[in-house]
């Protein structure tokens, strides 16, 4: 049974629907009233305030930590800055990606990692033989994503202190600050692909901080955030979901379900010329012989779609939010790969997928079909094969000062 | 030695197994250069002056489990090596003053059973039968390498096909007693045969020798069978003397390996393995001179190989996690007394003959399980299992004129102490072993000279053995074969590319063989394209 996390006492009292979800076996709101749509507006228009506790934390610390935090990594480490965050996936032997998270670093040998699914055996194995400490920080650690246009704003009015003025903050860069007296940390980060922000707080003073982001952020249009909007935000985004849109390598349960950063459009995250890190020499011979599969957005053509509907006298009908179902795709007639996650974008106004498709038969700026549901029967709608980034503002790495 | 000098192999360890596997790459026609840390080639299998004039053997005081194939293809016998037969295979003075001798004339064993039991002694001649075709098959599957059983490719299985023969010579009944026998307890097996716990104890004991295992354990059948491989057999283990103690085998070893061009470093420690892109290019000593070779050795355990010269860091988790899985568990202990004469056992019979072979001193096998027992908890066992072995009786030369030698292998006396440590535990356990043998051979106190205890913690610091195991992991049906020293990693390669494995620690185990190292040397040999 989920249990709550150090801020349930203020997301259940906000929360309407009293619809759940368990995320990693926390209690996690899936949408605050009876449907998530002003949620998902407030993101874009304002700012959502989203519990994400129940990611995974780690710290790292001691004389060998940043070679540690560079073995586990595919990024290099070394160009990691003190008070940067990087973005990284981690692999297997294999060069098989087991997760993706975040790498916050404090100190040339301080480090703050996020993972999706539990990691702890997985990090100190990697580090056997090293002088290194891995702390599991994720129950003493709250977390809060602060998402939206907005959400600089609100965090300045109640900010009493930090080291960098957050209008001089970089994207992907920490600093630590005081709310309300109360010691955080704050990364420009997040999982909405819009200007945002994360702060990371002892559970002894989550309610607290908690109430006081709220209670300010109220004034510009700020709404808590549930998963069900997250979910069509970060399609927007263009951002990978492990389990939905990749599986992890310590999860599949055939040697194909696997994949590698290359295969899921991390190949920017990938650094073979930095220190050798678990996976290496498979991801060089991936490198040299070619990937198998290619992450990538899919544009679904809006007027084929209406003509599929119009055949059985219907006016279109999507779900209105994101599917996690995956649907074939196919390219003149042949199925090529799959799109793993669909969302109605109603800012965008468009139907997008995230899918994975084989190098060999696509690429981008092909015209592929999406198995579609129309009244019971399968029918393809036409899709364009486009860059996943399908929302990406200006604000999410404007520096201000 | 000039920096300038190519070798093909560089060889780390010159441990029998060392020896054996150098002897066969230069044979094969390769340069080798063969490093030991010590000032005496043979590590566990050598010999060593403990006290002036007295020469012990480190550990192992027979050869009869050597591979009369190594003895064959390395000519062993013009280089020096010799054997000569004992009258005893063991004797085992009992607690109640009585005696039981296993003669290697299997008539004359027959009737000192029947003194213990009549119906053991009638089954004592069918039983040596059937241990005899059952460890022959064991002994099979020791001179193979290891099948790759992921990708299995015909001219690794052809080798097997032989082994397969071989056990299906054995008939149903046998091959179904094999198959039966690999995970049962020494113990039902022996129960199943004979009724006199004296009998039993004194075929039996060698069950557990170097193992973290009591003869209840699963497991222990199959070491009983392994003790036997050799020749002859005579149902205690198989025990063969060289001429000379064991060091002649380290001699004749060393001057087979010279022969073929081998040259040999002693005093020179190896810091650690040179990697070069993830590949093995030469080693680093300790005093700092790099050597380079394509090819690079290990005669080290597998974890001392990998963690010690290599280090986790460059292995990949998968394999790290396998390696620090591997048990080690050292068991023994070694006291080495220098005597002014030879003791007199209640119940023996006159002259020495009997004590020409192991004397043991374990009456039944719940005696040896009990002194198990202490050990699964940390402790000495309050009442240790002794297999003592006299090496000045085979060679006089051994110890001075009219002084004697006798080697002490003590079971069981854990490398973990519970709430307790080696550096203090030595003087207890050489008293208590002392007492111990008083008991049995009265005045034997007075007789002791000197002595030498090596434990499990000298055992490691001295000779690089972790955790003090001889064996270089513990024999278990877990880590043997296919999975020794660790699964995936059987065929005497490592993940590194250009480093390999050749002792104890890799296919067929522990024991004076020299069939890990015939093995490995196979394996490089037929690896390499060089």
């Amino acid at each position: 049974m989920p249990i709550p996390t150090p801020f349930h006492s203020r997301t259940a009292a906000l929360s309407v629907s009293h619809e759940w979800r368990d995320w990693s076996g926390y209690l996690s709101v899936a949408r605050y009233a009876a449907t998530h749509d002003a949620e998902y507006y407030a993101v874009r228009s304002g700012a959502g305030l989203l519990d994400v506790s129940p990611l995974f934390k780690y710290e790292i610390t001691g004389p060998d930590a940043a070679r540690l935090v560079d073995r586990i990594m595919t990024r290099d480490i070394a160009k990691c800055a003190v008070g940067q965050v990087m973005y990284s996936p981690w692999c297997d032997e294999d060069g098989q990606t087991i997760d993706d998270g975040t790498i916050q670093r404090f100190g040339p040998q301080h480090f703050r990692i996020t993972a999706a699914d539990p990691s702890l055996r997985w990090f100190q194995d990697v580090g056997y033989g090293l002088n290194a400490q891995i702390r599991d920080l994720s129950a003493d650690l709250g977390a809060l994503a602060l998402q939206g246009p907005k959400s600089r704003e609100i965090l300045k009015q109640i900010v009493t202190q930090s080291d960098d003025s957050l209008d001089a903050l970089k994207y992907y860069y920490l600093t630590p600050a005081k709310i309300d007296r109360i010691p955080v940390t704050i990364t420009r980060t997040g999982y909405t692909g819009d200007l945002g922000y994360e702060i990371w707080v002892e559970r002894r003073y989550a309610e607290k901080v908690y109430d006081s982001l709220y209670d300010t952020g109220r004034k510009y249009g700020l709404m808590p955030l549930g998963l069900v909007a997250l979910d069509m935000l970060r399609i927007e985004a263009g951002l990978l979901l492990i389990d939905v849109d990749y599986i992890a390598a310590t999860k599949a349960d055939i040697e194909s379900q696997k994949s590698t950063p290359y295969e899921i459009g991390l190949s920017w995250a990938v650094d073979l010329d930095g220190a050798d890190f678990i996976g290496k020499p498979a991801l060089q011979r991936e490198l040299k012989h070619g990937s198998e599969w290619f992450f990538c957005g899919l544009e679904i053509d809006w007027p084929h779609l209406e003509s599929l509907f119009a055949t059985h006298n219907l006016p279109p009908k999507v779900l209105g939010m994101a599917s996690r179902a995956a649907v074939p795709v196919y390219k003149d007639g042949y199925q090529v790969g799959q799109a793993t996650s669909i969302t109605f974008s109603p800012l965008l106004k468009k139907y997008i997928a995230l899918a994975t498709l084989k190098t060999q038969y696509a690429a981008f700026g092909d015209d592929v079909h999406l198995e579609t549901t129309v009244e019971f029967s399968r029918q393809q709608a036409r899709a364009c094969v486009v860059k996943s980034s399908f929302f990406n503002p200006k604000r999410k790495r404007e520096v201000l000062a | 030695m000039s920096p300038s000098t190519h070798y093909d192999v560089i060889l780390i360890g010159g441990g029998h197994n060392g020896l054996v596997a150098a002897a066969y790459l230069a044979k094969a026609g390769r340069k080798v250069l063969l490093l030991e840390a010590r000032s005496h080639l043979g590590g566990l299998a050598g010999t060593e002056e403990l006290f002036p004039g007295f020469h012990a053997p480190v550990g192992h005081a027979d050869a009869g489990l050597f591979s009369p194939q190594v003895i064959k293809d390395l000519r062993l016998e013009s280089h020096g090596l010799a054997f000569h037969d004992v009258p005893a295979a063991v004797f085992a003075p009992q607690p109640d003053g009585r005696a039981l001798t296993l003669w290697r004339d299997p008539a004359r064993a027959k009737a000192e059973i029947a003194r213990f039991s009549a119906r053991d002694a009638e089954r004592y001649p069918e039983y040596l039968r059937v241990t005899a075709r059952l460890a022959a098959v064991l002994a099979a599957t020791a001179a193979e390498i290891p099948p790759n059983i992921i990708s299995p490719s015909l001219n690794d299985l052809f080798p097997w096909a032989r082994v397969a023969l071989k056990a299906r010579r054995l008939g149903r009944a046998d091959m179904m007693d094999f198959l039966r026998l690999l995970p049962m307890t020494a113990q039902e097996w022996l129960n199943e045969w004979f009724e006199s716990p004296v009998v039993q104890a004194a075929l039996g004991a060698h069950s557990v020798t170097g193992s973290m295992l009591g003869p209840q354990s699963s497991g222990s059948a199959y070491m009983l069978l392994y003790q036997q491989m050799g020749v002859p057999n005579a149902g205690y283990r198989s025990a063969r003397f060289a001429r000379g103690g064991v060091g002649a085998v380290i001699a004749a070893l060393t001057r087979a390996a010279e022969s073929h061009g081998v040259e040999i470093l002693t005093d020179t420690p190896v810091a650690r393995v040179l990697l070069e892109n993830g590949r093995a290019v030469g080693v680093e000593l300790a005093d700092g001179d790099l050597l380079r070779a394509p090819v690079i050795v290990s005669n080290l355990d597998p974890r001392r190989t990998l963690f010690g010269l290599v280090g986790p860091q460059q292995l990949n988790p998968r394999l790290m996690r396998r390696v620090r899985n591997i048990r080690f568990k050292g068991s023994t202990s070694r006291l080495t007394l220098a005597l002014s004469g030879l003791p007199k056992f209640k119940g023996a019979p006159d002259g020495h003959d009997h004590l020409t072979g192991y004397t043991l001193i374990c009456p039944s096998l719940d005696y040896l399980e009990k002194a198990y027992d202490d050990a699964k908890y940390g402790r000495i066992s309050a009442n240790p299992a002794l297999e003592l072995h006299f090496p000045s009786l085979h060679d006089a030369a051994l110890a001075p004129a009219g002084q004697h030698l006798v080697s002490i292998t003590i079971q069981f006396t854990p490398y973990d102490l519970k709430g307790a440590s080696w550096a203090k535990e030595g003087k207890r356990l050489t008293d208590l072993v002392i007492k111990t043998l008083d008991a049995y051979a009265p005045g034997f106190k007075s007789l002791v000279k000197h002595n030498h205890l090596r434990t499990p913690a000298s055992l490691e610091s001295d000779f690089a053995a972790t955790e003090g195991g001889i064996m270089h992991g513990q024999m278990a049906l877990d880590q043997w074969l296919i999975g020794r020293p660790v699964a995936g990693f059987a065929r005497y390669a490592t993940e590194i590319p250009g480093l390999f494995l050749c002792g104890a620690g890799t296919h067929p185990g522990g024991g004076l063989t020299g069939l890990p190292g015939r093995n490995a040397a196979r394996a490089i040999l037929k690896n390499r394209r060089s």
